[in-house]
């Protein structure tokens, strides 16, 4: 089994396959990383460039430091201080990235399906590192990556993701992707959190959270987004950690081996208590280090094989 | 398939070859001081395990063995269909170390290449030695290999094929003709 893909817009079309190969592949860069020379030549002369139209401190500097450690040359643009704020179009900013032939463009965008878009115009390999509320593959694949690493096998596992559902691309590739890796899916958050239908993705939908981490195996928390919600869907900050936030005496109800994982960055106090954040089950940094190593399998992966012969 | 099989060693062709370059490895080193066998995945992986079982039966000490994935240091990213790439597990210091690097078959001399550039990263070694079970010609780059199982002249399109039990130990070498 290869996977070589040209773009990489989100879990919901890969296979099963796909997606272990991916894992595989991460799995192999991974000791790049703890090297004294954390270098090796395989992007040699490939150009990044990571376009990012939202805020991001992790995902963006994840994705930096993995081309740079596959030498390929990195490039960043972050939208304010960009012709963006010019009132450039989309379009009209990727296509002048483009005529300076980039082989990679990583992108963020507020808008759903932004991705997609520019996948379907340029002629250079597309990554998807958040669009709107749709997306986010390279957080679930680190996710995966990481339940994987502790637990040996997602097969069988019972996810409980709680937050804000609706607002979340990061829940969204990860419904994609556990279930498509053969785990229990169960989503708990206040109502106006939860979109309806969201069941059919495969998915226990609970509203309140400790049904949903009850003999969980995996906790996974999110934070609540104040940037992306119009009007607010809590009555308080206060009220939401109440119910809603994890604390110590909340995880006793998941399995006593239970992880916590968080994508960041956390709201201390509000979906988790300090003494879970800080605890010895959460693996939030463990995240953090897997997605340099998820994110070189996926910069790798696009720009390897084929489809790319007549640029090298 | 292959029209046309030719075994070039039986298993016991292929120990005693192994056993030679094992006594050779010695005798050009002197001994096992400093010294450390890194197999290239995977033929050469399982080739190095058993020259360290033969070193072992010589001088009664396991030297250290590594595992080395070239496919990062590889220099044909955009022809390549199988993106797989295998783990490097090396798990000692590699600074001032004489190392035998063993691979099954010793081709264009391009894989070679590749793991000497993904070993130099790793740590500077005293000097980079290499061993080879079947040599069948046709190098693209200026690379010799000091110990060779067997010197086999071919054809470009024939294929030569290393057999593994499940041991991974080998079991012959066939050369498939079209």
């Amino acid at each position: 089994m290869s996977f070589n893909p040209k773009h990489l817009l989100g879990i919901k079309d890969l296979s099963a396959d796909e997606i272990n190969f991916i894992l595989d592949t991460a799995d192999s860069f991974k000791e790049i990383n703890t090297r004294q020379i954390k270098k090796v030549p395989t992007l040699r002369g490939k150009t990044v460039v990571n376009l990012f139209f939202e805020a991001s401190t992790r995902t963006r500097t994840s994705f930096e430091i993995a081309g740079k450690r596959l030498s390929a040359d990195t490039v960043n643009i972050s939208a304010s201080g960009s012709s963006v704020v010019k009132g450039e179009t989309l379009e009209d900013t990727a296509k002048n990235i483009q005529a300076m032939h980039p082989d990679i463009i990583v992108m963020r965008h507020n808008a759903s399906g932004a991705c997609q878009y520019l996948a379907d115009r340029l002629d250079c390999s597309v990554i998807n590192a958040g669009d709107g509320m749709h997306e986010h593959p390279s957080q679930a694949l680190l996710d995966a990556f990481t339940i994987r690493q502790h637990k040996g096998s997602i097969k069988g596992l019972t996810v409980a993701i709680v937050g804000d559902i609706t607002h979340s691309r990061v829940v969204r590739s990860n419904i994609y992707c556990l279930t498509k890796l053969g785990a229990k899916v169960r989503l708990a958050g206040p109502g106006t959190m939860l979109p309806t239908g969201i069941e059919r993705l495969g998915c226990e939908v609970f509203n309140n959270l400790e049904d949903a981490i009850r003999d969980a195996d995996v906790v996974m928390m999110l934070r609540i987004q104040r940037e992306r919600q119009g009007t607010p869907l809590i009555p308080s900050v206060r009220e939401y950690a109440r119910f809603f936030g994890l604390n110590g005496n909340k995880m006793e109800l998941a399995k006593k081996d239970a992880i916590v994982m968080h994508p960041g960055p956390i709201n201390r106090g509000v979906e988790l208590g300090t003494a879970v954040a800080d605890g010895p089950q959460n693996v939030i940094l463990s995240q953090v280090e897997n997605g340099v190593a998820v994110r070189m399998a996926l910069l790798y992966l696009v720009a390897g094989g084929e489809k790319l012969q007549d640029d090298c | 398939m292959a029209a046309e099989v030719i075994e070039i060693l039986d298993s016991e062709g292929v120990d005693r070859a192994l056993t030679r370059i094992a006594h050779e490895i010695l005798e050009h080193n002197k001994g096992i001081e400093d010294l450390v066998l890194i197999g290239i995945r995977t033929g050469g992986a399982y080739l190095a395990a058993q020259l360290q079982q033969k070193i072992s039966a010589i001088e009664g000490v396991d030297v250290q063995l590594g595992i080395i994935d070239v496919t990062m240091y590889r220099d044909d990213l955009c022809s390549r269909n199988d993106l797989a790439v295998g783990q490097t597990d090396i798990p000692f210091r590699l600074r001032d170390q004489k190392i035998v690097l063993v691979d099954d078959v010793l081709f264009t001399g391009r894989t070679i290449r590749a793991a000497m550039g993904a070993v130099m990263d790793l740590g500077r070694p005293q000097n980079i030695q290499l061993a080879i079970l079947v040599d069948r010609g046709h190098r693209e780059l200026p690379i010799r290999p000091d110990y060779i199982g067997r010197n086999l002249p071919t054809a470009r399109n024939e294929q030569i094929k290393v057999d593994f039990d499940d041991q991974n130990t080998a079991q012959a070498v066939h050369l498939l003709r079209n």
